[in-house]
């Protein structure tokens, strides 16, 4: 077992349930699609709160769908499997969380335009919303890793994950909200997509130290 | 000197050790700590010259400055402590670690307060999405996230790490979300004091200022003490030096307070 089986092995068991997989853009989608019903189905008026409302609504899907990122492997034992080979642990959580960032976190970032057209986004936002949620996506599934290892076995969890993650979350937020905002106002975007670059160069590097010792905690017995 | 170092790692990771330490340190820290505070506010509120653009509405500085200060130091130290308990598997540094969080959770909330009335008459509004303000709040998110933990993890040890491992991750993201919100948007005077540079304030305005920042830290350390200690008798209650210490207390009360009936009878 190493870092590339568990890698084939979880897109092969995403690709099994496939109703799964289209839960979170499900939710995206119905999320996006409450805030006209709520605030007003003025297009102008939506079009200046598409930005925050799609990046809200990947935000909370990807949150929601990062709960099950360990939990399925801690029921049926597998999870202690990979806690017990001679591999480095960071590695193999590295792996899971590329899985779910290309079952999760990509199809939000495609599917991403549509929710704009549906919100009356304006043209220069389509750019940046799906640059910025390329690269923000994975910084919230790795983030989220932290989260999920460190709830992965108790019975309340679910409620305490979008706790402890969500204030990890501003900064993505914010540099990609604005990055779409100066899409949108015509102005250049690049630099808050550098942030976000960055932001995700930290994760990849600690993000799976950080779970993987989270994982360690709380499987011990 | 390496020696005196380890020396004193391992008396740091006694229990009995820490309790009758800080059983002599903690009355100077609540003694020190109230006459700073009382020389401070005293100081602050009626001889300090008023401001001359906020008038009198500037002297809640001297509680608002100090918590906000206290409230992002206590995150370190409580992150830290984390980090020891995690890397040499130190069980006091635990125990500093998991009851620091309400009290720099308590600390944070008085800033946000504070800072809120002083924004009504100050900016006209209690509050707005400004980058301190904001970065205050999520300060407070990750120290509720911190007792959520506590709270949702029964097994003691695995609560402990766990929390660390939280708290660590939270003191790297901090200074992101500080300046992530800091470019975003921003109505919050500069600090008024940092270490490297001069006051900006008059000395009048600045030593009481001073005062109660000491005040405040002073008594951070008695409420980590005094809690330390009560979480200590709580896990050690079953070992022997407890047990004594307890019992010599009882008895001490009998001794003074004597037999409850004969005292009713002396009050009648």
């Amino acid at each position: 077992m190493n870092a590339l089986s568990i890698f084939k092995r979880d897109l092969l068991i995403a690709f099994r349930n496939r109703g799964e997989l289209l839960n979170p853009l499900m939710f995206f989608l119905m999320v996006a699609s409450l805030f006209p019903l709520a605030v007003s189905p003025d297009p102008k008026f939506l079009g200046q709160i598409a930005p925050g409302v799609i990046w809200v609504g990947a935000l909370l899907a990807t949150l929601l769908s990062l709960d099950l990122l360990f939990k399925t492997d801690y029921e049926d034992g597998s999870l202690e499997q990979m806690l017990l080979v001679p591999q480095p642990l960071m590695l193999l959580v590295l792996a899971k969380v590329s899985v779910h960032w290309l079952v999760a976190g990509l199809p939000l970032a495609l599917m991403a335009p549509l929710l704009g057209l549906m919100l009356g986004l304006p043209e220069g936002g389509y750019q940046p919303l799906v640059i910025s949620l390329l690269l923000g996506t994975p910084v919230l599934s790795l983030l989220g890793s932290i989260g999920a290892g460190l709830t992965v076995g108790l019975k309340k969890g679910g409620m305490l994950m979008p706790l402890l993650i969500l204030p990890l979350y501003i900064p993505v937020l914010i540099f990609a909200a604005s990055a779409v905002q100066s899409g949108v106002d015509g102005n250049s975007y690049s630099g808050h997509l550098a942030f976000i670059g960055a932001y995700l160069a930290l994760a990849v590097v600690f993000a799976p130290i950080a779970a993987a010792a989270a994982l360690r905690i709380t499987t011990a017995r | 000197m390496w020696q005196a170092l380890s020396r004193l790692y391992y008396k740091l990771g006694s229990p009995k050790w820490f309790y009758e330490i800080s059983g002599r340190w903690m009355p100077w820290f609540l003694i020190i700590g109230s006459v700073l505070m009382v020389l401070g506010i005293v100081w602050g509120l009626a001889f300090a010259p008023a401001d001359y653009l906020q008038g009198n509405s500037f002297r809640i500085i001297y509680i608002h400055v100090p918590a906000a200060m206290l409230s992002q130091s206590a995150y370190i130290i409580m992150a830290v402590a984390g980090l020891v308990g995690l890397v040499w598997k130190m069980k006091m540094s635990f125990i500093v670690a998991k009851v620091i969080a309400p009290i720099g959770a308590s600390v944070a909330i008085i800033a946000l307060v504070t800072g809120a009335i002083w924004g009504k008459p100050t900016w006209g509004t209690y509050w707005v999405w400004d980058a301190r303000l904001t970065s205050m709040l999520i300060l407070m998110f990750l120290y509720f996230g911190v007792i959520a933990i506590h709270n949702a993890i029964e097994s003691e040890e695995m609560a402990n790490k766990a929390a660390a491992v939280l708290a660590i991750v939270g003191s790297i993201n901090i200074p992101i979300i500080k300046y992530s919100v800091e470019w975003w948007n921003t109505l919050h005077q500069p600090a008024t004091i940092t270490l490297t540079s001069k006051p900006t304030m008059v000395p009048e305005m600045f030593i009481p200022l001073a005062l109660t920042i000491i005040g405040f830290y002073c008594w951070f350390g008695f409420w980590v003490f005094a809690r330390t200690r009560n979480e200590i008798l709580l896990r050690e209650h079953r070992t022997n030096w407890v047990k004594k210490l307890l019992i010599s207390k009882v008895t001490a009360n009998d001794s003074i307070v004597g037999d409850p009936e004969t005292n009713n009878r002396a009050g009648e």
